[in-house]
């Protein structure tokens, strides 16, 4: 076979394709999503908690919320996964058995709350304080103020970034392969790779690409559409005026006036 | 347009005191308000008007001084309790965005009063059809007019009952050909009987319907009284020099 065949029949055999594709349909995007989706439930709300605490006026929240976050994100993914997965097997052992799920999950979920509870920070603090202010003089509790209407419109101003770091979930997931996988714990990557250390051949691990890429894609562009829909607001019905001392101007964004 | 029946009380002002560090915004303000009465707070840009609102209703906690509600203190209440009984209308509204205007007025119905969904919402739509919105409970605050949200805001505040109404500067933001409809709103509250305080620069407004006119500069409030003698005779020369620059 000439150079060129045989560097397509390494990433393109459809053959070696047509083998991987049961088990990573079947195995691999049900665990990459377990994974995936269990660590962004997880660490959206260790992330909010973090936000939160980050602009407490207390310092015993905020210093712990930034020393945390100022090592999750430092320290790299690998790392992490492999500190809490191994170091902390024993404790799990005792706790659910062997299954590298859990830990695998929680560290995935403590690094992805470092960055979300940045995300959330920064949107909950755009948050002009006329907000609060409105809510507190309705005689609502800061807390409550927070909660019902500080937290629920500075989350919307960071859905695009938040998603975001939903990517980076799905791809950080394959990492999990470092705990050692039995064959029905197996992700995407990991079966992928597994296909392609065998055979000798990438196809495998190509295709487990495209399934990344088809989770993936359809996120990013979630975003652009998330994110289109934020500046431009919800297509909007136009204002119509039954009173004719108050006609005309009505148009959106007229509450971001001037403030003294 | 009525406004409903409210059971409205007195608001006394006592030697109010508030200092930011070295500003001293507040310099012992005295304000008497008779219960259904209605006091129009004006003065120069930076003069302590909207700081002293805060201070009635504890979105600033005074350094010293007194406020009470009909004649008992405030400052040994809870503060969100006191806040249920004082409505507040802000200058740029302050709506929630991210909700209906109907969900606006039920918001503190249902978390604050408990009222069912169907009992706040009854009570907000009867309130935004006295400000003339019933047809835009569904819609989003943005996508009415300034006028609109601002009177929105002010069915918000009533759909609590409150015993006493604070206006901060609620047309400063407005259109001119908007600020009409929320005054009219404002004089139909006060012949209802709500006793108000107005911080504003609609001299006009103070003229036709305050019952007492009090002028602060500097954090004080350096003359009071009468609209017919803070704008036909004023005392103090330094309340001739604004309302001359602004009359």
């Amino acid at each position: 076979m000439d150079p060129l065949s045989t560097l397509w029949e390494t990433f393109f055999d459809w053959d070696a394709m047509r083998d991987a594709l049961p088990e990573m349909l079947t195995v691999g995007l049900p665990n990459t999503l377990i994974l995936a989706v269990s660590a962004a439930l997880l660490g959206s709300v260790l992330g909010l908690l973090l936000a939160v605490a980050g602009i407490s006026r207390s310092r015993w929240l905020r210093w712990p919320a930034r020393v945390y976050t100022d090592v999750f994100r430092g320290l790299p993914a690998a790392a992490t996964i492999l500190l809490i997965g191994v170091g902390l097997a024993p404790l799990g052992m005792r706790v659910w058995g062997p299954d590298p799920y859990p830990l695998g999950i929680l560290a995935l979920s403590l690094i992805a709350a470092a960055y979300m509870g940045e995300i959330f920070r920064s949107g909950i603090q755009s948050v002009e304080a006329a907000q609060l202010e409105g809510a507190r003089a309705l005689g609502f509790s800061w807390a409550d103020s927070m909660r019902l209407v500080i937290i629920p419109q500075g989350i919307r101003r960071v859905l695009p970034a938040w998603v975001n770091q939903l990517i980076a979930l799905i791809k950080d997931s394959s990492l999990v392969y470092f705990l050692g996988l039995v064959a029905s714990q197996r992700e995407l990557f990991r079966i992928g790779q597994d296909y392609a250390a065998t055979t000798g051949n990438e196809s495998a691990l190509l295709l487990a690409g495209h399934f990344y890429l088809a989770l993936t894609v359809p996120l990013t562009h979630a975003v652009n559409w998330i994110d289109r829909r934020l500046r431009q607001g919800r297509p909007a019905t136009a204002p119509t005026d039954e009173d004719e001392d108050d006609t005309g101007s009505a148009l959106a964004g007229t509450t971001e006036g001037e403030r003294r | 347009m009525t406004t409903g029946t409210t059971t409205s009380v007195s608001l006394d002002v006592r030697d109010v005191h508030l200092a930011f560090g070295p500003n001293r915004v507040l310099r012992g303000v005295d304000l008497t308000v008779p219960r259904g009465a209605t006091a129009c707070v004006i003065g120069p840009s930076g003069s302590g008007k909207s700081t002293l609102l805060r201070t009635i209703n504890r979105l600033i906690e005074p350094d010293r001084g007194d406020v009470l509600l009909d004649g008992r203190s405030v400052l040994r209440d809870d503060p969100d309790a006191l806040r249920q009984r004082v409505g507040m209308v802000f200058q740029q509204f302050n709506l929630f965005p991210h909700m209906s205007v109907l969900r606006n007025v039920t918001l503190a119905l249902r978390r604050l009063r408990g009222l069912g969904e169907d009992e706040a919402e009854a009570v907000a739509r009867a309130q935004l059809d006295l400000v003339g919105l019933a047809g835009k409970a569904d819609a989003r605050p943005a996508q009415l007019s300034g006028g609109q949200q601002q009177r929105v805001a002010i069915a918000r505040a009533l759909a609590l009952r409150p015993e006493v109404m604070l206006f901060d500067e609620a047309t400063s933001a407005l259109d001119p050909e908007l600020v009409k409809g929320v005054l009219g709103v404002m004089a139909d509250l006060s012949a209802a009987g709500m006793t108000m305080v107005v911080v504003t620069h609609e001299m006009g407004f103070a003229r036709q319907v305050a019952d007492t006119v009090a002028f602060m500069d500097r954090g004080v409030a350096l003359e009071a009284g009468p609209p017919e003698a803070i704008f036909e005779r004023a005392e103090h020369p330094r309340l001739r020099r604004f309302l001359a620059q602004v009359l």
